[in-house]
């Protein structure tokens, strides 16, 4: 019996979140007793996973497989899955994680379960702990189907190391022409630039920044810590920014270690959407602005002047630092 | 070309989330439910497509009576005809079972749904119907466009956006982007007094499997209060940044 984890990898390298859904693995086969394999396509160092506790990788080498496509890769997951005799699946919160576990839920009739947040409970029943209405609660849920796929939330279980000295196994699953039905034809993607699903750290503005114009500062604060940058649904709705950098509950979910919050009035909506952020810091000119009460830090100031002054310290900061 | 949109009925976004019955069952006392967000997108771009390609619009939802306002909400936004499903929405797998004997009967070529519902936020109903159907399927949709039997659809991924070439019978889940927020259809008077004698069919559920079940519902541990930091001693801020919180 196994645990089986989808470990997405970008030009041949891993993602942190097949790291994090590695652990989470390790962590669901300690408690019923069984190993984990990976599967991972067109990966390079795939002896990494040992680390976080994968005892089996079972490598893809397919040009055809070079492109994420959703359909394609749920099929070798679930050949994968038969192979292994897999009862849990692990996939983690990514959009393209998203795209393909509910076509395996759907093929093997799999219980699925998405943004859990933390080990399953109990694993007679199967029990995890996942976010539900929009981050306003928790839901324990209980799968009852043989098979069960889990969707790790980001940045939620975290990154734990478990050596093992993983084998690496190549493998040829069986795909045709019909399942890239849905095909790929142009990718743009910003190259370099972090983007807020894998950000530590991600630095958002709001209204309260008058203007496409004043981004500038936005993107220096952001580059001085690595982060990505993301605002509030008006300031997308006025193209200010474009929609993919909106967040909140209509927008993306923000689960990052820092989230900064500057011009941002935190609306319900909003707060939803960014609260599985462990740490939030707001910098707004109103001290009556609810985003105080949601904060961790806070600062009543303009941003005109605070955000500046805090990218020179910051910059001081990282100089004595590094 | 026969569209079905799938909606979802879910409470107001600034509805106060609270659980009764031991926790373990949403409360909905004064609790204002409506059209999914991800799915009044997804109606409006359907309204799109039946102005400028004739099509038929159908809308479908699993749910109670009590759902039935929200489902003449998107009548009175101009679908054609409505259907719902006479159950409890259990789980995932449960409420794209049910669709997909709607979607068998129906003959749709194109059947939108949204990325997901703001309530459980599960992402499943669209990619399950996808295959149980083993209907095309794009994800996290932003631009749809169909010509004959060929569609482009955009989908967000992670730091950028996908062009993906596909053909009908599709299935999409849905999102912001797929029209305008400005665009977004609000009902009028005569759509509301309309809707009132479009079709709305109230079918039974088929036999189906349920393989999740939440067993209690939880409120998040309430917040300790914010640490004001002066704006002139921004210091302070990086140093309980870097040696309290330690995310920097
Ligand atoms: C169905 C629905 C869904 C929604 N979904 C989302 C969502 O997903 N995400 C989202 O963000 N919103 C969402 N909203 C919108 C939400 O209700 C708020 O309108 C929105 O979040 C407000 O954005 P804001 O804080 O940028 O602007 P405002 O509310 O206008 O706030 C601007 C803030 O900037 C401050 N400010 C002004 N000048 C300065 C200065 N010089 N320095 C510092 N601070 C300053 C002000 O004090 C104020 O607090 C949704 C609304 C609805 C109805
Ligand atoms: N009870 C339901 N009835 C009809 N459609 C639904 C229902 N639940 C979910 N959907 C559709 O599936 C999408 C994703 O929902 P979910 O998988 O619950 O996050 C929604 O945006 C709807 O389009």
């Amino acid at each position: 019996m196994s645990v089986l984890v989808y470990t997405e990898s970008e030009n041949g390298k891993f993602k942190k979140n097949a790291f994090e859904a590695a652990s989470y693995a390790h962590e669901v086969a300690k408690q019923i007793g069984a190993t984990v394999t990976a599967v991972s396509f067109n990966a390079e160092n795939n002896d990494e996973l040992g680390l976080y506790g994968v005892s089996k990788v079972l490598n893809i080498t397919n040009e055809a497989l070079k492109t994420f496509n959703a359909k394609a890769f749920a099929k070798v997951i679930s050949q994968a899955a038969e192979k292994e005799n897999a009862s849990v699946i692990i996939v983690s919160s990514s959009t393209n994680s998203k795209y393909l576990a509910p076509l395996l839920s759907g093929s093997l009739k799999a219980g699925y379960v998405s943004n859990v947040v933390a080990a399953p409970e109990s694993t007679n029943p199967f029990t995890v702990k996942r976010t539900a209405f929009s981050n306003k609660g928790f839901a324990y849920t209980q799968i009852e189907t043989d098979t069960k796929i889990i969707g790790v939330s980001n940045n939620a279980f975290g990154i734990s190391e478990n050596k093992l000295d993983a084998t690496i196994e190549s493998f040829n699953p069986s795909i045709n022409d019909a399942d890239f039905s849905a095909k790929s034809i142009e990718i743009d993607r910003a190259a370099g630039k972090v983007t807020i699903a894998d950000a530590d750290i991600v630095v958002s503005g709001g209204r309260g920044l008058k203007g496409p114009e004043n981004w500038g500062m936005i993107e220096e604060l952001a580059e001085v810590l690595g982060a990505a940058t993301a605002c509030s649904k008006p300031v997308s709705d006025m193209d200010w920014r474009p929609h993919s950098e909106h967040v909140g509950q209509t927008g993306k979910p923000v689960a990052s270690n820092l989230y900064i919050a500057i011009g941002i009035s935190g609306a319900i909506q909003h707060l939803a959407g960014i609260s599985a952020s462990k740490v939030k810091v707001v910098i707004n000119i109103d001290p009556e602005a609810p985003f105080f009460k949601a904060a961790d830090y806070g600062v009543v100031g303009d941003a005109f002047e605070v955000v500046p002054k805090l990218i020179e310290k910051l910059k001081e900061f990282k100089a004595q630092n590094t | 070309m026969k569209i079905l949109v799938c909606i979802s009925n879910v409470p107001d976004t600034t509805s106060k989330i609270n659980f009764t019955d031991g926790d373990t069952k949403f409360d909905t006392n004064g609790v204002q439910f409506v059209i999914n967000p991800n799915d009044e997108f997804g109606l409006t771009r359907a309204m799109w497509f039946k102005e400028k390609q004739g099509a038929t619009v159908h809308v479908a939802t699993v749910g109670a009576a009590t759902t039935e306002p929200t489902i003449r909400k998107a009548l009175a936004i101009g679908a054609d005809e409505a259907i719902r499903v006479n159950a409890a929405p259990k789980d995932g797998l449960f409420v794209a079972q049910q669709l997909a004997e709607v979607i068998k009967n129906g003959g749709y070529d194109l059947v939108i749904a949204g990325k997901e519902s703001i309530d459980y936020n599960g992402g499943m109903v669209p990619g399950i119907l996808s295959a149980l159907l083993d209907m095309n399927f794009v994800n996290t949709c932003i631009n749809l466009e169909i010509d004959g039997n060929n569609a482009t659809a955009i989908r967000e991924i992670d730091g950028g956006k996908e062009t993906i070439s596909t053909s009908l019978p599709l299935i999409i889940g849905g999102q912001k982007g797929l029209v305008q927020e400005s665009d977004l259809k609000i009902p009028n008077m005569r759509g509301i007094m309309m809707a009132r004698q479009k079709k709305l069919t109230v079918v039974e559920p088929i036999d189906a499997v349920q393989a999740t079940t939440d067993i209690r519902f939880e409120k998040p541990a309430p917040k300790g209060a914010v640490k004001l930091v002066d704006p002139n001693n921004l210091d302070e801020l990086i140093n309980l940044l870097h040696t309290e919180a330690k995310v920097i």
